[in-house]
């Protein structure tokens, strides 16, 4: 397996990838705030046989597949789609606090950070303020990060 | 005309697998991790001023493939609803009944309009649901350095412990908005 980072199309792979994301999203209705709320409430195993099921196939497909390439040649760390997870572990306070914090934001929006761009390229033209808001968020915790338990 | 295969709600048996390809796919086109909330980190450290250490870093090098990703998610989102007719969501009938009971009258479209909707952010609960959710959206994943994508399908699948940490974490917050936060609110 080549482990180095895909050339020259990969550009429009990353898009492609990304709708196609977005349309399974879209039409399994995991960007919908009903859905969400119907999870929170237990009413419905929707998400939850989308969720479960999510974790079963990658995690098989993680075992069928060669591990991923940990460091690369260079010695530079692979890009993962999250640098901040790769920082500081500490006692790892961050996660389930951070886990809690972004669990309230999750109910009251009805959307993590991928279905808020899903919704406003669907036309929800006023989600473009709950993503400058959790922009605002994200700010805020670089800012405080020094101060909070990690 | 399209197929009711493609228009109707995917269910989910169908959904919830071809999510979890996305991470050996994303591992063979190139080593990368499925996740979106990377994508706040990546625009604060490209758009604003006055950034703390934790934005100031080679956004383009990390970033880049993310943001794509995240625009083609957009792209998908406008295609799954004008064109794939996602506009009424078939919530189970209980659920309906709890949301009446929350104060909703209108359980049509997507998504709330008494709540996700420019004139509604004037009111308490709308301007709770976009403007304080989605700040702690933002902030609850810098902290926990993930999101549902990340932690929960990537991390999960790994058996890391740090992502089980974050999903427990997550249920119990959206469990307590839900029902403790909400009924005060709305």
């Amino acid at each position: 397996m080549n482990n180095r980072p895909a050339p020259a199309p990969a550009p429009a792979i990353d898009i492609l990838l990304g709708v196609l994301f977005g349309v399974i999203l879209t039409k399994a209705e995991v960007i919908s705030w009903f859905r969400i709320q119907e999870m929170f409430r237990f009413e419905a195993f929707h998400m939850f046989g989308i969720i479960g099921s999510a974790i079963a196939v990658a995690a098989v497909s993680r075992r069928l597949l060669p591990p991923p390439p940990a460091p690369t040649l260079c010695g530079e760390p692979t890009p993962t789609a999250d640098a901040s997870a790769d920082d500081q572990t500490g006692r790892g306070t961050r996660f389930w606090l951070g886990g809690a914090i972004f669990g309230l934001g999750w109910a009251l929006t009805g959307a993590c950070p991928g279905p808020l761009f899903i919704l406003i390229g669907g036309g929800i033209s006023v989600m473009v303020v709950a993503l400058a808001s959790a922009l605002a968020g994200t700010w805020a915790y670089g800012y405080l990060r020094s101060r909070l338990p990690h | 005309m399209l197929p009711s295969v493609l228009t109707d709600t995917w269910p989910w048996y169908v959904a919830g697998p071809l999510i979890g390809l996305f991470v050996p796919l994303l591992q063979i086109l190139g080593g990368k991790q499925l996740g979106l909330s990377g994508n706040l980190r990546h625009l604060c450290a490209a758009l604003l001023p006055r950034r703390p250490a934790f934005l100031q870093y080679d956004w383009k090098s990390t970033g880049v493939w993310n943001l794509l990703f995240a625009f083609g998610t957009a792209i998908g989102g406008w295609i799954g609803i004008h064109l794939l007719g996602t506009r009424e969501i078939a919530l189970s009938p209980t659920a309906q009944t709890a949301l009446h009971q929350l104060g909703l009258t209108d359980l049509s479209g997507l998504v709330p309009r008494e709540l996700f909707s420019w004139p509604a952010l004037l009111t308490l609960r709308g301007f709770v649901s976009v403007v304080v959710g989605g700040f702690l959206v933002g902030f609850g994943t810098a902290y926990a350095g993930g999101c549902t994508s990340s932690h929960a399908i990537s991390g999960l699948s790994n058996f890391q412990l740090r992502s089980l940490l974050a999903v427990l974490g997550f249920f119990a917050g959206g469990l307590f908005a839900t029902h403790l936060l909400l009924p005060l609110l709305f």
